[in-house]
């Protein structure tokens, strides 16, 4: 009897840390060396990416699969990109351990451009590839020097701004979409007036952004020189843009009108549930996060509007490693799911925004309405923004930038109290060391 | 190996020479020698090939990358360019010297080790004590001690990162209910670093207090029943029989407390959310660990990541040499 106890006990304990190990071991698996055969004569591609990224959830595998039966396509996923890019160099260093289709975040494509261009396929060659149905300058991010283009734009992140028209309502600012707009359309400096308004009448414990931070992101976004100037050299400390942007943040933060969240923690989602803050900067791949956290009580009482001025957050790419045993075919499939056809699904059914300019005249982008948001037509909404994102000028570091006046430095100012100046200090200090100089 | 040669040759000799008649004995001879020649390799080889298959590991996943961090820490090694070196000599650690990050994490990682430790060694020592009455269900009590051991660290964290949260974590909720404002514990110095601990303490005393729990049973039950007789009181005996008894037990647990302590990975890059290896805001829960991976695979400075991992390795040196000296010191005392 006792033995049996004790036998049951290490059983369910041992099951416990086997759990505990499946949890962690969210890697690809050795992809490239299953590459020849997937099992009756098929040719097994793989793709690698981060997150939900969308591409086998809005059904687009399957579909290939179904046009191609000669085809199986295996997705694997690593949740964050902080984790998936450092193992996507280390796999391209060592030309083993890739998938056949590797994902490329945009701040990471610019390093990828210049430094690993050797080890990718040239992807402009592949047929099918229809280069002026990308919007120029997607295409032209991942685009080396001498004419290579070593990957193919999926989404990008065209910017709105979300906001509870309940909240609205009851700090006595309009609903209805186009006059929100019009509150601070063309200039962010009326998005921080309009806060000031809003915290004058705002419901108890209830705040006008989420996160100074967010705010920043926005506007950096909306310019066309960010941290890098067009020879490539490090300008953000003496960038002007980057200094008005920081600036109207940390007033966000000092005239108390943000809910002193950092993005993407549970703190930040527990917020979305419980209608904590009444406007976020809104990429359109955002939507579908503030519908799985906001919920069911959230329904109807979000909608859309146009952001200040035309921005891009985020947006990613399609690479295809050298080493991959089917670099053809791997090459045909990433030319198919970055077609506009394709690129309109995914819209359809994940909310990421086409980088194929040709795919916003397609029935599912420029009719789409977002059913959350109060039937918006976010279709409209963000092709508009889209197109009039500046060309911006991307550089190696840019996510460690970004990443360090964020995490760091608004942050500080935001969450902890620090003023303007020490929080840009402490971000300044913290980049200068990640960037060794 | 060199003796077999000899052997080996006469037999062929005896083949040239031998008479066809005789074949089959001559046959017979060289399958006898090769036998007893493979018996002696046999008995002489063998071993090596049953201990080999750890010295292999141990070269391959031992050995070879801690010598191989070693020599890239003497290099600018980007990990956008692995093969590329450049040599820089100990500038990877002279720089450490003056990197106000580095001294930040180390000086954290003391303070997290020593408010987890400390704490840690002292409950599991009292639970130790407890299970070592006689009680009903003892096994139970064991086991139940031991889960928290076998959580995954990020479970764990991920669990204790909404328990802690601002506005809607649980302790804050209790605080509230006697009157304490919401504490920003992820924020401030102390409070994370205290919430990190906690996080700590939770997964490791059980595990201790096991460690304990055996030693103590091998303490001979004459001590306290002497020690009964003579009056003294279940905390007297505990101070004056278990805890001397204990010695070499404690100073064990310590050293495999503060190697982990140094190490501390999981818990602070965890706490933070999805921010990743920067250990808040303003640094203020960055261990060496998070700063070792922050430079390595956020900052992709594999040399300079090198570099640290060597400097742990070092303090871990100086710690194993404290705990020798410590060892010596005790039972030259006993």
């Amino acid at each position: 009897m006792r033995r049996a106890v004790i036998l049951a006990v290490v059983a369910a304990l041992g099951a416990g840390l086997l759990a505990g190990c499946a949890e962690d071991s969210d890697e690809p698996t050795g992809s490239a060396s299953n590459g020849g055969g997937g099992g009756k004569g098929r040719t097994t591609l793989t793709v690698g990416v981060f997150g939900a990224f969308g591409l086998k959830e809005a059904g687009l595998y399957d579909e290939y699969m179904k046009l191609n039966k000669n085809i199986e396509i295996k997705q694997t996923s690593i949740e964050r990109n902080e984790n998936y890019y450092p193992q996507l160099l280390t796999h391209l260093g060592s030309g083993s351990g890739l998938a056949d289709i590797q994902a490329v975040e945009v701040n990471n494509i610019a390093e990828i451009t210049a430094t690993q261009a050797g080890k990718l396929v040239d992807l402009g060659k592949t047929e099918g590839v229809q280069k002026d149905a990308f919007l120029p300058w997607k295409w032209a991010q991942a685009t080396t020097k001498d004419g290579k283009t070593i990957a193919l734009g999926t989404d990008i992140g065209p910017q709105g701004i979300c906001y509870r028209k309940d909240l609205f309502a009851k700090a006595g600012l309009p609903t209805d979409r186009e006059a929100v707009g019009k509150l601070w359309a063309g200039d962010w400096n009326k998005y921080l007036d309009t806060g000031k308004q809003f915290k004058a009448k705002a419901p108890k414990r209830t705040a006008f952004v989420d996160s100074a931070s967010g705010v920043m992101a926005a506007i950096t976004g909306s310019n066309e020189n960010r941290f890098y100037d067009k020879d490539g050299k490090i300008v953000y400390k003496a960038n002007p843009a980057v200094k008005e942007a920081w600036d109207i943040a940390a007033q966000f933060a000092t005239e108390g009108l943000t809910g002193k969240f950092q993005q993407f923690t549970p703190a930040w989602d527990q917020g979305f549930a419980n209608g904590t803050f009444a406007t976020v900067s809104c990429p359109a791949w955002m939507l579908g996060y503030i519908q799985d956290k906001g919920g069911a009580a959230g329904k109807d009482k979000w909608d859309v509007a146009a952001a200040p001025k035309p921005s891009n957050w985020g947006g990613s790419f399609l690479t295809v490693p050298d080493a991959g045993k089917n670099k053809d075919e791997a090459a045909k499939l990433a030319a198919w799911l970055t077609a506009p056809e394709q690129q309109a699904k995914l819209f359809a059914e994940r909310g990421s925004f086409p980088s194929a300019k040709a795919a916003y005249s397609l029935p599912e982008v420029s009719g789409a309405k977002h059913a959350y948001f109060a039937g918006a037509p976010i279709g409209q909404i963000f092709s508009k923004a889209a197109e009039g994102v500046p060309v911006q000028i991307i550089g190696p570091k840019d996510l460690i930038i970004a990443q360090n006046l964020a995490d760091i430095g608004m942050l500080q100012v935001d969450q902890k109290g620090r003023s303007s100046q020490q929080g840009w200090d402490a971000a300044v200090k913290a980049i200068d060391n990640a960037l060794d100089q | 190996m060199a003796s077999d040669a000899p052997a080996a040759a006469p037999s062929q000799g005896e083949e040239g020479a031998a008479p066809r008649d005789r074949s089959d004995g001559a046959a017979d001879d060289r399958r006898r020698a090769r036998r007893s020649r493979r018996y002696r390799l046999d008995v002489k080889w063998s071993p090596y090939a049953f201990v080999a298959p750890f010295f292999v590991f141990f070269l391959a996943f031992g050995l070879f990358p801690l010598l191989y961090t070693g020599w890239a820490s003497l290099h600018r090694v980007e990990l956008t360019a692995p093969t590329d070196m450049e040599w820089v000599g100990l500038r990877n650690f002279s720089r450490l010297l003056e990197d106000e990050f580095f001294w930040n994490a180390l000086k954290n990682t003391v303070t997290i080790g020593l408010i987890s430790t400390v704490p840690q060694l002292l409950i599991a020592l009292g639970i130790a004590h407890l299970l070592n009455y006689r009680l009903r269900g003892s096994m139970f009590f064991r086991v139940a001690a031991l889960t928290p051991y076998a959580t995954s660290v990020a479970a764990a964290t991920l669990v204790f990162v909404l328990l802690f949260g601002r506005d809607y974590g649980m302790i804050n909720w209790a605080l509230g209910l006697v009157g304490i404002d919401n504490i920003d514990w992820q924020n401030g110095e102390w409070t994370s670093q205290l919430a990190v601990s906690t996080i700590v303490i939770w997964r490791w005393t059980g595990y201790n207090a096991l460690i304990y729990l055996a030693a103590m049973q091998a303490i001979p039950n004459d001590l306290y029943e002497s020690a009964a007789l003579d009056g003294a009181s279940r905390l007297q005996q505990f101070i004056h029989v278990t805890v001397p008894s204990l010695r070499h037990t404690i100073l064990f647990t310590c050293v495999v407390s503060t190697i982990g302590a140094t190490q501390l990975f999981g818990e602070p890059l965890l706490f933070n959310g999805s921010a990743g290896a920067t250990g808040g805001a303003d640094h203020q829960f960055q261990t060496l660990g998070l700063y070792l991976y922050e430079q390595g695979w956020v900052n992709l400075h594999l040399g300079r990541a090198s570099a640290i991992a060597w400097s742990m390795f070092l303090i871990l040196l100086v710690i194993g040499a404290v705990n020798w000296l410590l060892a010596r010191l005790l039972s030259k005392g006993a």
